[in-house]
């Protein structure tokens, strides 16, 4: 609690203390008038000098005055009728302990919050004459040296250059299995260093590193406001103002009726005290309080998930998806070409793909890498020699000291070689040994584990329509989107084909319907922005990607999607089930009020505890759970 | 030009107040209180003074919410 908090804590004993003690304190009139003052005046006094510094100040209609208005009044109606100022003095407390608990509760979460995203190194390690120094990660210059012991976070970007360790990416990207990382690897910044001491070389200043950027955008993403936050805060505007006139309105209007028109005698301080319970009902704070604080605990709870929502109105376009766009390389399948089939005649599996990388050793194209990866062994340069490179068809080489010729089908023709076309889609390799067909590679990009699963979570969530573009042949792009259940493809398209094609879905959806474009960041920026809401993934260490994209998913896991959109529909049906029940639970007691059915008792619980449910109500949208 | 600053509001209501009159200001383009993070943006049109404009907003604000509190 801060020193404010407690000082109200101990106002609110003392004048409760006050309060039993009256009770049975046998004194009656203005004694007991003045008696009953001190624990008034205990309570509120900071309440009634704040409403009278908004009448100097020309801001008449803030909850000060009305709580003043509305005690000030029900002590008159003590002094003058019954003698009951418990009521009052009743309202002014129940109120502050209602403020009480939603600044604690406010203050709370914040922290919360701030705990689940606490990724801010607090110092970096610099090695100078041996000694290890601590020093404050912002003058740390490009290209020093810093040390990372384990259990430390990695302060700045960098590159490794000694140590072998395992790190926990988890804060960065939800993703509880530790990386390995050896000399050469990219290091990013907001990892934890698990197991060695390693030393990295800074390639960035911290402003520049990924974990300050992180924190720069979860901390502003609040400041980007939703629609229904908009709406809050305007209702707020017009709902006081209105709920004060409608109380003047029923102090005055209904005794002149009775009176003018009726033959009664006015019930005056009736009417006037069902106008003050109507002005205790009428502060809008519960409502204001509670939309910003789910969308703040909602982009929290979806960070710690390694999803960065860049402002609370992405994460409520986010609830209305309807349509998701992918890319299809990097963001469905690997980006990078792998070995996927093997169809061996002569030779066994292993003999074939090592005939074929020892072949392609010289070579740097991407199908000789996925060769030699899949290889997986340290190449012998020695066993090959008299390498000849036939551009367009392929390689002939001697490998121990037998002749290999590995290339596409035209090759295996001018070798006169028969061969057999695989049937899997994907660039085809054929291999000859000794001119006698040995079989055939097939190297294609593969699709990663969780695409299909990422798809059919997709559908189970109510998303109608997956599409994916891509620049590929029509075989290829077809092939993957069977295997993945994808329901439209638009294939062979250029990178500037892409943006027509999404600005063409955009006029197709449904109006409230939101477009996501999925993309790896890298060169579908445009797109990214074109879109309703553009997600990049794999964001780690890529600045352009966190740049462009309207949410970032630190991984590059397609599954995170879904998982985000259900963060972003419990974050929005908790908003909703606020708005309503405040707003209803507000109407009946006005309702209730006018009539004369409400006293201010019930109101002041009815305002009180509408805060405080809508309160926990919101801090709820931290947490999800998969289900 | 943005500036952040950091500031105390005790409810999301003086928060909407002290946003109104920062944008309301002369030579502010726009202004966002997050409450939340307890924050001011401010966005200066351009060739403003910030400094000396802050001392204005300061005292505005000051007269609206009365517990507000700017850091400058």
């Amino acid at each position: 609690m801060t020193k404010k908090q407690r000082k109200m804590l101990s106002r609110i004993l003392l004048a409760f203390l006050l309060m039993t003690i009256l009770h049975f304190a046998p004194v009656d009139g203005w004694v007991r008038f003045a008696l009953y003052l001190i624990p008034y005046l205990i309570i509120g006094y900071d309440i009634i000098l704040n409403a009278g510094r908004g009448i100097l100040n020309r801001q008449v209609f803030d909850e000060n005055f009305l709580m003043t208005v509305s005690t000030v009044g029900a002590m008159v109606i003590g002094l003058t009728r019954s003698g009951d100022y418990v009521e009052a003095i009743a309202v002014m407390w129940f109120y502050q302990i209602g403020e009480l608990f939603q600044s604690y509760a406010v203050g709370k979460s914040r922290r919360n919050i701030s705990a689940l995203m606490d990724i801010r190194p607090d110092y970096a390690n610099v090695e100078t004459e041996g000694k290890l120094e601590q020093v404050d990660p912002e003058e740390v210059e490009i290209g020093t040296v810093i040390v990372v012991q384990p259990g430390e976070k990695v302060p700045i970007d960098g590159v490794l250059v000694d140590g072998v360790s395992s790190l926990n990416t988890s804060a960065l990207t939800g993703e509880s299995l530790p990386q390995e990382v050896k000399p050469g690897d990219e290091i990013i910044s907001g990892c934890i260093n698990l197991t060695g001491v390693l030393k990295i070389r800074t390639t960035k200043e911290f402003g520049e590193s990924t974990v300050s950027k992180i924190l720069d955008l979860v901390e502003n993403a609040s400041s980007r406001k939703s629609r229904s936050e908009d709406f809050i805060s305007k209702f707020a505007r017009f709902y006081t103002p209105a709920v004060c006139y409608s109380a003047l309105a029923l102090a005055i209007l209904p005794p002149l009726v009775q009176t003018v028109f009726m033959n009664m005698s006015a019930d005056w301080g009736d009417w006037v005290y069902r106008a003050l319970t109507f002005l205790v009902i009428s502060c809008p704070c519960a409502l204001v309080i509670s939309v910003p604080l789910s969308f703040f605990a909602g982009i929290g709870g979806a960070s710690h998930e390694g999803i960065l929502v860049k402002g609370s109105n992405y994460l409520e376009a986010l609830s209305k998806c309807e349509c998701v766009v992918f890319d299809k390389t990097g963001t469905l399948t690997q980006g990078v070409f792998e070995v996927s089939a093997i169809h061996n005649t002569t030779v066994e599996k292993e003999t074939l793909i090592e005939f074929a990388a020892l072949a392609e050793s010289a070579s740097s194209h991407p199908i000789s890498k996925s060769l030699k990866k899949a290889y997986g062994k340290e190449i012998d340069r020695s066993r090959v020699d008299s390498i000849e490179e036939i551009s367009g068809f392929g390689i002939q080489a001697n490998v121990d000291g037998r002749k290999v010729a590995v290339g596409n089908g035209k090759l295996m023709k001018q070798l006169n070689v028969a061969f057999e076309e695989p049937t899997e889609i994907g660039t085809h390799i054929h291999v000859a040994i000794d001119s006698v067909y040995a079989g055939s590679i097939v190297i294609s990009d593969a699709i990663k584990p969780n695409s299909a699963l990422a798809i059919s979570k997709l559908k189970s969530a109510g998303v109608s329509h997956t599409i994916m573009l891509t620049g590929d042949k029509k075989a290829v792009a077809d092939q993957v989107a069977s295997e993945l259940g994808i329901d439209t493809v638009y294939s062979e398209l250029l990178p500037g084909d892409k943006v027509t094609k999404v600005e063409e879905l955009l006029t197709q959806k449904s109006k409230n319907g939101m477009l996501v474009f999925v993309g790896d960041g890298i060169n579908d920026a445009p797109v990214l922005s074109r879109a309703d809401i553009g997600i990049a993934m794999g964001a780690m260490g890529s600045d352009a990607a966190i740049e462009a994209a309207d949410v970032v998913l630190m991984d590059d896991d397609p599954a995170k999607i879904t998982k985000a959109i259900r963060i972003s529909r419990k974050c929005m049906r908790i908003v909703y089930q606020n708005i309503v029940f405040a707003i209803s639970v507000k109407l009946l007691c006005l309702i209730l009020g006018a009539l004369g059915i409400a006293n201010m008792w019930l109101a002041i619980f009815a305002d009180v505890g509408v805060m405080v449910i809508a309160v926990l109500n919101a801090i709820r949208a931290l947490h999800y759970k998969e289900s | 030009m943005k500036k952040t600053y950091k500031i105390e509001v005790d409810c999301p209501n003086c928060a909407n107040k002290v946003e109104d009159t920062v944008k309301k200001t002369p030579g502010v383009q726009n202004a966002v209180v997050n409450f939340m993070t307890q924050k001011l943006i401010v966005e200066f049109e351009d060739g403003q003074e910030p400094a000396a404009l802050m001392q204005e907003i300061v005292k505005k604000c000051k007269k609206v919410a009365h517990d507000c509190e700017i850091y400058l």
